[in-house]
């Protein structure tokens, strides 16, 4: 365990552009958890696009990048399974047999988190400050659960907020057909996928369907909203425990 | 069997707007990994990730030594009566099986469920040679008679409902229709009846091979292997080289592992272990028994930085977990094996240029990964089937050209904050007051079945930097 609390937050590229509010959202948990937070200005990418497309060229050259934003730190934070999972599962890959790297890339690995895993497991937060009132189903995006076993840790966050009452839809575990780029080279097949979770979460009765992934987010939202279902709101992990979620 | 797996997207569109197949893709659903999970957790969770490193480690012990296993495997069934035939490509396997039938004046061959046959095309061969081949496995028996390709490795007609099967029933076997299923499988056994005792060849697949004994082993629910491999004068075994394991020993690991994974049963109905053709004193087993060794592109795997996927003992479950198989079906892959298993084997024994969309057809969930029996890290062979698209110039010059210019920018941080900051802003723009976009010029593939949510107009970098400079940090 790093005894230091000087935490670099990795805002990732979709949240960045597409929400910026879940970046507040885990700048406000970190810091109200008594970290304390930099945002490297310079960071972009954490190069998975170009590393599940077989790009690994420019997968390396983002890689080597965000490796000397974040080293310096004691953490790296992402509010996202899929960059967490990226870094602490994959980066070993990329930069496999360059020992020099190599060690560099662990290290980094060996510090990084997944936001709700920190929170629980790190911060070992006590009280979310949101306030959330209603009923909530919980999407688990598949690069948090199938490679850091992200399962409990959302769960067990929202658990300690009063006014959330959790329902299971079915097939949680099941992939919304986002998949990166496989979501524009198939979309019919993915728009599909889509409609299946969308169908589960209609059914589990929740007026509110949470997840920790802006891929997820964008595909599930994008979904409901085509299918007519102008209420169900999908909201990242991080807004509903910081209350950012208006 | 023709490959069509290049037309993937259409067949997977066609799947989509057959409102049949996608009731029964429904129905069907996750079926078999419910019964899978039952049966991880009667075993007890943690016994069973052993039992699956176990596996995997006996597959990997198989593969280390493949050439000595075989060997040992045909020195084995030699000495006890079988004769070994290797067959290079799928070619050698119809010529040593044409070969077979004009040595034995085979006129009907009955035919226990093997993948590989498919993968040669064997009944059409045999039909063109003046061989009746007839399938015994009830599903291929039904889809034999619809003159269609397996759906599913372990459950070839999984695609197709009672009320088909009824249909085809009746128009073949010229009775009644019936639509109770025990009727229908009643008749089915009647009309097999008569095929099993009067045909001259039984061929069968071979699940395992064991290299201490010269065995094949052969696990079917019906009991139809066992008719297969005893009951005409020449049985012929065919199956895939990777399949050779050290031991008996091994044997029972794996067939603790295979049943529970691909159906969730503890054991299958019926376990055949095959040794030699019928001795002095045997009371049944045929007079004369062939096995065929089959490559077929496998030995292009050993070796190699994929050799992970020859552990494959075919069980069905990464397809039985797969979010894309359970919403397009089988037949959407174009060729013999569907699901991840077959995203990864197609390519590589049919060539990298003639399945292209197949490595590239999963999101890389991990749920394929997480139920194989033996480990195999499927995403990541696929993503590493990607690279070598990537790498043999096989991807369209607008998504490399999409890449190069993604990583160009995000390498840029200047750069990058600026084309961002203007891209935000159109997209917001795009939204409208809606705050969502139904369609975008490059993104049509998203948005022909979903909305985009529109960002909220300006990035988080802009948005901390002005914090950062009002709060005087």
């Amino acid at each position: 365990m790093h005894s230091g609390r000087r935490v670099g937050l990795f805002v990732t590229c979709l949240v960045d552009m597409m929400r910026p509010r879940i970046g507040f959202a885990a700048l406000k948990l970190l810091e109200g958890a008594g970290f304390e937070v930099v945002v490297p200005a310079t960071q972009t990418c954490c190069g998975q696009p170009g590393w599940n497309s077989g790009e690994r060229t420019s997968a390396r050259a983002l890689a080597e990048k965000l490796i000397g934003e974040f080293e310096d730190c004691d953490y790296l934070v992402a509010p996202s399974g899929s960059c967490s999972g990226m870094i602490k599962t994959h980066y070993p890959a990329l930069f496999a047999g360059e020992g020099a790297w190599l060690a560099r890339v662990e290290a980094l690995a060996a510090k990084s988190w997944e936001l709700t895993d920190f929170l629980l497991n790190v911060a070992r937060l006590e009280l979310p400050p949101g306030r959330f009132s209603g009923t909530i189903t919980y999407h688990d995006s598949c690069a948090g659960l199938r490679e850091l076993g992200i399962k409990q840790q959302p769960r067990r966050l929202l658990a300690k907020m009063p006014g959330v009452t959790l329902t299971e839809m079915k097939d949680s575990e099941i992939c919304c057909g986002f998949g990166g780029t496989f979501s524009i080279k198939f979309g019919e097949i993915s728009a599909a996928m889509a409609e299946t979770k969308c169908e589960n979460i209609a059914a589990s009765g929740a007026g509110t369907v949470v997840l920790g992934d802006l891929g997820c987010m964008l595909n599930i939202e994008g979904r409901l909203r085509r299918r007519g279902d102008e209420t169900t709101r999908v909201l990242h992990v991080a807004e509903l425990l910081a209350g950012e979620s208006d | 069997m023709r490959n069509q797996s290049m037309q993937f997207k259409a067949r997977a569109h066609s799947a989509l707007a057959d409102v049949r197949l996608q009731s029964v893709l429904k129905r069907f659903g996750s079926g078999f990994a419910d019964k899978r999970a039952a049966a991880r957790e009667a075993y007890g969770a943690d016994a069973f990730e052993a039992l699956r490193d176990a596996s995997a480690a006996i597959r990997d012990r198989g593969l280390a030594n493949l050439d000595a296993w075989l060997l040992r495997f045909e020195q084995e069934a030699t000495r006890r009566g079988a004769t070994v035939l290797w067959a290079k490509d799928t070619a050698e396997i119809r010529c040593h099986v044409l070969e077979i039938c004009a040595r034995h004046g085979v006129k009907k061959a009955i035919k226990s469920k093997s993948m590989v046959s498919e993968e040669a095309g064997l009944n059409e061969a045999l039909e063109a040679n003046g061989v009746t081949p007839v399938e015994t496995d009830l599903g291929e028996y039904i889809i034999q008679l619809a003159k269609e390709a397996p759906s599913h490795i372990i459950a070839p007609a999984i695609h197709k409902d009672k009320e088909q099967v009824s249909d085809l029933f009746a128009e073949h076997h010229h009775r009644p229709r019936l639509t109770d299923t025990e009727a229908l499988t009643r008749e089915a056994r009647e009309m097999l009846r008569g095929h099993f005792l009067s045909a001259d060849l039984g061929i069968s697949g071979g699940n395992f091979l064991v290299a201490e004994t010269g065995s094949v082993a052969i696990v079917t629910n019906e009991g139809n292997g066992r008719m297969v491999t005893t009951l005409p004068k020449v049985h012929v075994a065919i199956t895939g080289i990777e399949k050779v394991i050290p031991t008996l020993e091994d044997l029972s690991t794996l067939n603790r592992v295979l049943p529970r994974s691909a159906t969730g049963q503890e054991i299958e109905n019926y376990f055949t272990i095959v040794t030699g053709a019928r001795r002095e004193g045997d009371l049944d087993g045929p007079e004369h028994m062939y096995v065929i060794l089959v490559d077929a592109g496998r030995t292009r795997l050993v070796g190699s930085d994929m050799q992970e996927m020859l552990r494959c003992i075919r069980c069905g479950a990464c397809m039985n977990h797969c979010p894309v198989f359970q919403t397009v079906g089988g037949h959407a892959y174009g060729w013999v094996y569907p699901g991840p298993m077959g995203s990864v084997l197609t390519p590589v024994y049919e060539g990298i240029e003639n399945a292209l969309d197949l490595p590239q057809a999963a999101t890389l969930c991990g749920a394929c990964e997480v139920a194989c029996p033996v480990k195999i890290p499927l995403p990541e062979l696929l993503r590493k089937l990607r690279e070598r698209q990537m790498q043999a110039g096989l991807r369209p010059w607008r998504e490399r050209a999409g890449f190069r210019i993604w990583a160009f920018a995000a390498k840029r941080p200047r750069l990058y904050a600026l084309a961002t900051r203007v891209a935000v802003r159109v997209l917001k723009l795009m939204g409208g007051a809606k705050g969502r976009i139904s369609r975008l010029p490059l993104g049509s593939g998203w948005t022909l079945g979903r909305d985009m949510p529109a960002p909220e107009g300006r990035s988080f970098r802009e948005l901390y930097a002005a914090r950062r400079a009002g709060s005087g940090k």
